[in-house]
């Protein structure tokens, strides 16, 4: 039952996301990545993190999404010129050369990784809300503190940014 | 947990290679992409695969929830970076009447 959860969810996530940087509209890009990340929300309550994967489709697929949409609204775009997105030969070798290491790494490091993994399944309770509150809020409270600071500082500075006169 | 207490046949290679394909794919938008709305999206692809990757490591390797507070941690950061990011695209745009990297020259000298 897992593993068809498991290939279903993992085929969804790859392939929206490869339809995401591949659609033309960029509207169409968002909804594809919509479906990418509740895929990826999917796999992470395969690994035992319901809260984390609640969180994802909260700020992903909620929060950033929506926000990414309600832009491309809002600038309205005429619809893309074919020539602005066009790929030459020479972009598309050094992307593939940017990308070529991982293939090698993922055929030669991810069986290895097999020899270490612990197949039975985590304790009562991992990754669930108490688990993770009780280490945010004790082992990790001054990052918690710093990145609530941080999305103050992010605020006020979207704030900043898209006003036409401050 | 119950109904998620599952996933123990498949193993961590195969989550981590999904991870490695979703951050070859945002790589690739990043990279081969122009519209910079895209390129953003690009963007929340690679974290999204990291963010899978430091999970398979704490069900698989690890086996505490330090992993959890760190994806935590990166998704707000996340959000922070797209509201700061969409909001320099609103900018460009009001410059440029564009959201194409094309016409981001100013800096090439």
């Amino acid at each position: 039952m897992e593993t068809i959860l498991f290939i279903v969810l993992a085929a969804t996530a790859v392939v929206s996301a490869a339809l995401a940087i591949s659609l033309r509209r960029a509207l169409s890009c968002a909804l594809a990545l919509g479906v990418s990340f509740v895929a990826v929300s999917g796999l992470f309550a395969l690994l035992h993190a319901p809260f984390v994967a609640v969180i994802q489709i909260l700020v992903y697929a909620g929060a950033i999404l929506v926000l990414v949409v309600f832009v491309i609204m809002l600038l309205n775009l005429p619809a893309g010129d074919p020539r602005l997105e066009r790929v030459t030969r020479l972009r598309a070798a050094l992307s593939a050369a940017v990308v070529a290491p991982i293939v090698p790494l993922v055929l030669v490091a991810v069986p290895a990784a097999a020899r270490g993994a612990s197949a039975e399944a985590p304790p009562e309770g991992f990754g669930g809300i108490g688990a993770v509150a009780r280490s945010l809020f004790t082992d990790y409270l001054y990052p918690f503190e710093i990145v609530s600071l941080l999305l103050l500082v992010a605020m006020v500075a979207a704030v900043v940014l898209a006003k036409r006169r401050i | 947990m119950g109904t998620l207490a599952v996933a123990a046949a498949v193993g961590a290679p195969l989550y981590l290679a999904v991870a490695g394909a979703l951050f070859s794919i945002g790589v690739l938008g990043f990279l081969l992409r122009k519209n910079l709305i895209v390129v953003f999206m690009s963007v929340e692809i690679m974290l999204n695969a990291v963010n899978l990757a430091l999970l398979t490591v704490a069900r698989f390797y690890v086996r505490t929830v330090d992993a959890h507070v760190l994806v935590f941690l990166v998704m707000a950061l996340a959000a922070a970076e797209t509201a700061v990011g969409l909001s320099i695209v609103i900018a460009v745009f009001r410059l440029k009447r564009s959201v194409s990297a094309n016409d981001l020259t100013t800096m090439n000298g």
